[in-house]
């Protein structure tokens, strides 16, 4: 039981500081959040600015402690966070890297390094959201390449993607899990339609993506043919491993931002009140060292992040609505008022129980797969 | 950084589990609460005088009434206990103790809490190095809390004023409890201390052991009971089944479990590194986690476990009792909250 960190974790830690201090000065203004194409090319620049001073591939190459060093500061400095980089970083990107072929690695993974093309993630459909497995986008071979027909829906980014990560069912007559394929598709060919979906907090975070015959070379599959869904099982793991890391420490700024703000207009000597605040201030760091022993666990076994994820997720992600739900009752009548950033936050946050593996689910692995109680009927 | 459990400390863990699988294992459990008195059956008097059975070690002390008064501990075991490190573990090598820290000793009270072992542990604990035999195992130390003691009548040695207590029908069977009068907040002399430090308010303001302490291995002790009851849960949900399968197939009661896990898996790192940190903010914290995953462990397992959870042969409600006595301990849940609010 070990917190302290070694020389070399806290030599790392001092160089980012002082890089961050000397480079935020220096960053454009932030973009409107409905302008994408403006805060497509604000998420690459930061990530240019990443790549050129050595960090670029620390969701990568890094070690698991260097990698929660590197969220902790570059949130608390207040930098950008990765935004339109995320599933190039966060999913595509990993997922080449453990299973794409040397010419794979070499033509995908360093655009997505210097913030030169973007990723998203096709995955889910109209009929497969939580039972994924059950996708049933078309890909049917024809010479070098698979033509791809079916729909694709909740594509976050798909507005400003250069490439897709897409899930397809090679084999229709196999089992479910056995024949999907992984495939990275250029957003820009003939037969892909882009329709943005608008969310409940009024901005478009996300799409429907339409496939209309659409050629994908045969090359651009990652891992065999009908192996798709393992292929896609690294990349969940990355997504639900480490990805919080700097929310969480987000999470505590704001806790203390909100505790000024009680402090100041008089809700503070609310003592149910106050306790709730103490309450969640005991959850979010709780969830920070359990942060810590996960990266602990992760550093140990060689980084791949496990199932220790979903035991994370399930507790933070209703956390971090509760830190909302609490923000509105320091607010009062302010809590209504769209013009306060609080209030846009707490709407997307109602997404957070949702994305990535719904709650329910998050609980059918943890008991699953951690307790070995039996699989439903 | 590495947080994970050294090789040194999994041992530690692991011998003790074993130490106490061998010295107080179910059937030793089973047997101590039986002893203890009653079983709980009916709520008159008549089971009042059962109490004292067991090696007769208890000082008697002519206070004993009702079901939970002057019941024996078992010295021998705590001889054990003393022999293994248990209260001594902190102590410098050179003063006869193990030279441990409070990481250490938050393991061995998660094992504690895990297996019901009953007595005045964190007292004694914390006495050891003060109170002469304490850090051996010979002599049984309790302290004063608030409105509450335990085990006032098999113990030697109490810390904190304690005049006037009468006892109570302790709802937990292995924790006698006697109840001061007034607020708790008498200043008068403790009796038969012989170190000279019964003075106090039985919070730690005497600065000898701080509250603060006996909160975190109070919070080790709920950490084990959530995770004990979350594997009985587990280990039921897989054997007991309705409706054709076992009942750990439907998801309701797969995400009970699930919950539980979550609860006590987030308990475990918020402990271990308040027991790293020392900090008492970061304790305050934990032990808000810690009650809440005993607490709340305890009554899903009972949901788990239908019928058999409500009866006095299952194991549960010892579990969740003795979560109710340990989180009336030192701090209360309202003033841990203020106090990790007064930091934000
Ligand atoms: C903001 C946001 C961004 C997203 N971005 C992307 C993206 O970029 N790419 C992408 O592919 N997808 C994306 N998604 C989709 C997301 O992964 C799905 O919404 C999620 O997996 C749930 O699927 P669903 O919406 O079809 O809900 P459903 O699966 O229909 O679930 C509806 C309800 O039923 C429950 N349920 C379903 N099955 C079970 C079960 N077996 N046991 C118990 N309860 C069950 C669910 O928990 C939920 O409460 C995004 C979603 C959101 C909200």
């Amino acid at each position: 039981m070990d917190l302290a960190y070694t020389e070399e974790e806290e030599d790392f830690r001092a160089r980012l500081r002082a890089w961050l201090a000397a480079e935020l000065p220096t960053l454009p203004p932030r973009p409107d959040p409905l302008d994408w194409p403006g805060r497509r090319a604000y998420d690459c620049g930061w990530q240019r600015r990443l790549h050129d001073a050595g960090y670029g591939h620390v969701h990568w190459d890094a070690s698991p402690t260097q990698r929660l060093i590197f969220l902790e500061e570059t949130e608390r400095a207040g930098a950008p966070y990765v935004g339109a980089n995320f599933v190039g970083l966060l999913h595509a990107g990993p997922t080449i890297a453990a299973e794409g072929t040397a010419e794979q690695r070499e033509r995908w993974l360093g655009p997505v390094l210097r913030g030169d093309e973007v990723w998203c993630q096709g995955f889910s459909e109209p009929g497969a959201g939580s039972d994924l497995a059950s996708l049933r986008t078309r890909a049917v071979r024809d010479g070098d390449a698979y033509v791809v027909t079916g729909q694709k829906i909740w594509t976050s980014h798909a507005e400003v993607a250069d490439w897709c990560e897409l899930l397809v069912r090679t084999d229709p007559g196999a089992p479910k899990h056995r024949g999907i394929t992984w495939l990275a598709m250029p957003m820009s060919g003939p037969g892909v339609t882009v329709r943005p979906l608008r969310t409940l907090a009024g901005s478009t975070e996300f799409a429907e993506v339409f496939l209309d015959e659409v050629r994908v070379p045969v090359g651009n599959r990652v891992g065999d043919e009908n192996d798709g869904w393992r292929v896609t099982m690294v990349t969940l793991s990355f997504e639900r491993g480490t990805a919080f890391v700097g929310e969480v420490v987000a999470c505590r700024r704001l806790l203390g931002e909100l505790a000024r703000t009680a402090r100041k207009n008089g809700r503070w000597d609310d003592p149910v009140l106050r306790r709730r605040l103490g309450r969640l201030g005991a959850e979010f760091q709780a969830l920070w060292r359990l942060t810590q022993w996960n990266v602990s666990e992760a550093q140990a076994t060689g980084g791949v992040p496990g199932v220790g994820g979903s035991v994370f997720k399930l507790r933070y992600s209703h956390a971090r609505q509760e830190l909302y739900d609490t923000a509105a009752a320091v607010l009062g009548p302010d809590a209504l008022d769209l013009g306060r950033e609080w209030n846009r936050d707490r709407l997307s946050s109602l997404s957070y129980t949702i994305a990535a593996g719904t709650s329910q689910i998050q609980r059918n692995i943890v008991a699953e797969r951690i307790l070995g109680l039996p699989k439903g009927r | 950084m590495d947080f994970r459990l050294t090789g040194d400390q999994r041992a530690l863990k692991q011998g003790v589990r074993e130490l106490l699988d061998r010295r107080f294992g179910r059937e030793a459990l089973r047997a101590a609460v039986e002893a203890a008195g009653g079983t709980g059956a009916g709520a008159g008097e008549g089971v009042a005088e059962s109490a004292g059975a067991g090696a007769g070690e208890g000082d008697g002390g002519g206070r004993a009434q009702g079901g939970g008064g002057a019941q024996a501990l078992d010295r021998a075991l705590w001889r054990e206990l003393g022999a293994a490190g248990f209260f001594a573990l902190r102590l410098p090598e050179a003063a006869g103790g193990v030279g441990l820290g409070l990481p250490e000793a938050v393991l061995l009270f998660e094992e504690a809490g895990r297996a019901l072992l009953p007595g005045p542990l964190v007292a004694t604990h914390l006495a050891a190095g003060e109170v002469p035999g304490a850090a051996e195992g010979e002599t049984v130390v309790t302290r004063t809390d608030g409105e509450l003691v335990e085990w006032l009548d098999a113990a030697d040695v109490v810390l904190g004023p304690a005049e006037g207590a009468v006892p109570l029908r302790s709802v937990d069977p292995l924790t006698p409890l006697h109840r001061l009068p007034g607020t708790g907040h008498g200043t008068g002399t403790g009796h038969g201390t012989g170190t000279g430090h019964g003075t106090g308010t039985g919070t730690g303001a005497d600065g000898r052991a701080p509250s603060h302490e006996a909160s975190l291995l109070t919070a080790a002790e709920q950490l084990g009971s959530a995770a004990r009851t979350t594997e009985l849960a587990v280990a039921y949900a897989r054997t007991r089944e309705q409706f054709g399968q076992p009942i750990g197939a439907f998801q309701a009661v797969k995400h009970l479990c699930a919950r539980m896990l979550v609860r006590t898996e987030l308990a475990r790192a918020a402990v271990y590194a308040a027991a790293v940190t020392a900090d008492p903010v970061e304790v305050a914290g934990a032990r808000l986690l810690a009650d809440e995953a005993a607490l709340d462990g305890a009554r899903d397992c009972l949901q788990v476990y239908g019928g058999m959870g409500f009866t006095w042969e299952a194991d549960v409600h010892l579990h969740l009792k003795r979560a109710w006595v340990r989180a009336e301990r030192g701090l209360s849940g309202a003033a841990a909250e203020e106090l990790v609010a007064a930091r934000l």
